[in-house]
């Protein structure tokens, strides 16, 4: 089943001549990683950020085709391009998260920053908001490294750990589609590990897209795998097919490192 | 090579060290004279320029105390209390000088600058950072600062033809008066401060305001939790280095206050500054009376020192 559905779609950044992303059809397998290859410059961040229109706090973007996502009380497929006003935004981006390059914990405590899309979305109650950041942060694997000080300052936290609480932010409103863009590109690779540990813990909850350098790390833990090449999606398939057997010479190359 | 650029950046930096100890001690030496006879009650008497009949300690300083609302004043063009004092033949007398009222003026019209521009100055930056688009932005952006490189002299007097008639229309009371040049100096001081308030919040990487908006955050909820906790320091800093330029301020003060040493009982009441009472006096004065002037002087110095240097930890602190 297909929590997201991409079709035909193109984008165009303000003012550039050519668009970045020309026709790209891709499926976004429900409960399953799908990790997003393939050289800088040719439009992984980009096709990212269209899936939660995290584009559109800046102006002047021109999108073309369609980004369907799952409904899940109606079963059926709303396209997310035809959004247009601020509550459905918010609505979107609290089903579908996203995850960063570099960790940005927010100025706050590691409590606060948990609790923080709970507490936009409404929940006041002081005992459900604890309950909740207390999963999410067991969920992320880092319950037991802070839970004697929820209240200090998130900035204090290591690298890793400051990664592993944006998940733990972004799980705790409980989305249905979580989007890492290079989640791991400035960590450690014991750090590295963890959050690929629980990437793939996620799954079990979470639907996730992927976009990485590390060809290791998309066959390690992803089950689709899409590579892309200034701005065309070239091949997706299972990720073993990918890495084992692939069907284009562009992939091949790419993921022998026979590329430019 | 090195080392010669490293002695000369470091003489640099002892030359305005020993500059600023250097003006301290010239002002305090001056105003030696006056700290001696008034001591720390300078501080909080009003009189100025007064002549009281010399008697024991004790009595004096009663005298002098229940005495401070009548207030003689030399140049003073105001219509009340203008009465000189009736000269008791035999008693022989000296003149005193206390520092209360410019200083009551000083810190009144800093507070209320601040409390003018400091929500509107907000208001503006939040607008120029996040709210307007790039090109109108920039363009208002720029004219803040045109604004910000007005001479003072040239605030003081569209204040004084423009604004003062308007501000006694409104809230009643003298044209020339506290709140009139506490409203002008706000106006001075807010380019400035929206300026400076801007570049700080546009320091927050886009990628923070990006990941609460990707939780679902609204722009004002953006702006209130990610942007100014996190430009937090820069904003204090921009609102202390304004307080201290307020404080500071003679010309378009010097225009607006009313210059008259007299204790305000309103804030649309005219009265003095330190930097009003130090540019008027300073010409005629002598003696005690210009030891006077360097005591305000040394206390003003001693303020704005404070502000700025508070700042500095501000901003010091920012840069780890
Ligand atoms: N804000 C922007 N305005 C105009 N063009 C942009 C903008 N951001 C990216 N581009 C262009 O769009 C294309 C795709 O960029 P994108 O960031 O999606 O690449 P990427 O695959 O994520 O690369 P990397 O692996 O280096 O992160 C590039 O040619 C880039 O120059
Ligand atoms: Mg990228």
């Amino acid at each position: 089943m297909l929590v997201m559905n991409i079709e035909k779609f193109s984008f165009t950044y303000p003012g550039a001549e050519a668009p970045s992303l020309k026709n790209i059809t891709l499926p976004i397998e429900k409960n399953k990683i799908t990790s997003l290859i393939g050289p800088s410059g040719c439009g992984k961040s980009t096709l990212l950020r269209s899936m939660n229109r995290i584009h559109d706090l800046y102006p002047g973007n021109t999108y073309d085709g369609k980004i369907n996502l799952l409904n899940e009380t109606t079963g059926e497929y709303d396209n997310i391009l035809a959004i247009k006003k601020e509550n459905d935004f918010i609505q979107l981006r609290q089903k579908v998260g996203m995850i960063f390059q570099k960790p940005t914990p927010f100025p706050m405590s590691i409590f606060d920053n948990v609790a923080y899309g709970l507490k936009i979305d409404g929940i006041k109650n002081k005992s459900e908001l604890s309950d909740r950041v207390e999963a999410a942060l067991k969920g992320s694997a880092l319950w037991n490294e802070v839970s004697d000080r929820l209240g200090k300052s998130a900035m204090g936290l290591s690298g890793g750990q400051q990664q592993r609480l944006c998940i733990a932010r972004a799980v705790a409103v409980k989305p249905e589609v979580l989007l890492f863009d290079e989640p791991t590109s400035a960590l450690d690779p014991i750090s590295t590990a963890a959050i690929e540990e629980l990437i793939v813990e996620l799954r079990n909850d979470i639907s996730i897209a992927i976009v990485t350098h590390n060809m290791q790390q998309a066959s390690r833990i992803s089950d689709y795998t899409a590579f892309m090449y200034l701005g065309d999606l070239i091949e997706f398939d299972k990720t073993e097919n990918i890495f084992l057997n692939p069907k284009e010479q562009q992939t091949e190359d790419y993921i022998t490192g026979r590329f430019g | 090579m090195e080392k010669l650029f490293q002695k000369i950046s470091f003489s640099s930096a002892t030359l305005v060290f020993i500059i600023l100890l250097g003006i301290f001690i010239t002002l305090f030496d001056a105003a030696r004279p006056a700290i001696n006879e008034f001591g720390l009650h300078f501080i909080v008497d009003p009189a100025w320029n007064k002549e009281v009949p010399i008697t024991t300690p004790q009595a004096d300083s009663i005298k002098k105390v229940s005495d401070s609302s009548e207030v003689v004043n030399p140049d003073d063009y105001s219509d009340d209390d203008g009465m000189i004092m009736e000269d008791e033949d035999d008693t022989p007398t000296k003149t005193i000088y206390g520092g209360l009222v410019p200083l009551v003026g000083t810190i009144f019209s800093t507070l209320i600058a601040l409390a003018f521009a400091m929500p509107i100055a907000m208001g503006i930056a939040i607008f120029l950072a996040e709210i307007a688009p790039k090109n109108i932005s920039s363009f208002v952006g720029g004219a803040i600062e045109l604004l910000a490189a007005i001479p003072s002299i040239i605030f003081g007097m569209w204040g004084l033809y423009y604004f003062a008639p308007i501000v006694a229309d409104l809230f009643g009371g003298f044209q020339v008066s506290l709140l009139t040049a506490g409203l002008v100096l706000g106006v001075m001081i807010l380019p400035f401060m929206a300026a400076i308030t801007r570049d700080s919040m546009n320091t927050t990487p886009d990628i923070l305001k990006e990941s609460a908006y990707a939780l679902g955050a609204t722009k004002f909820e953006v702006i209130k939790d990610v942007i100014f906790p996190y430009s937090k320091v820069g904003i204090i800093g921009s609102i202390i280095l304004s307080l201290g330029r307020a404080l500071g301020e003679t010309m378009a003060v010097a225009f607006l206050i009313g210059s008259i040493f007299e204790l305000p009982h309103k804030i649309t009441d005219p009265t003095i500054s330190i930097p009003v009472a130090l540019a008027n006096n300073f010409g005629e004065a002598s003696g005690l009376g210009m030891s006077s002037l360097f005591y305000l002087a040394l206390i003003l110095f001693v303020m704005s020192f404070a502000v700025i240097s508070f700042a500095k930890f501000f901003f010091l602190r920012k840069a780890d």
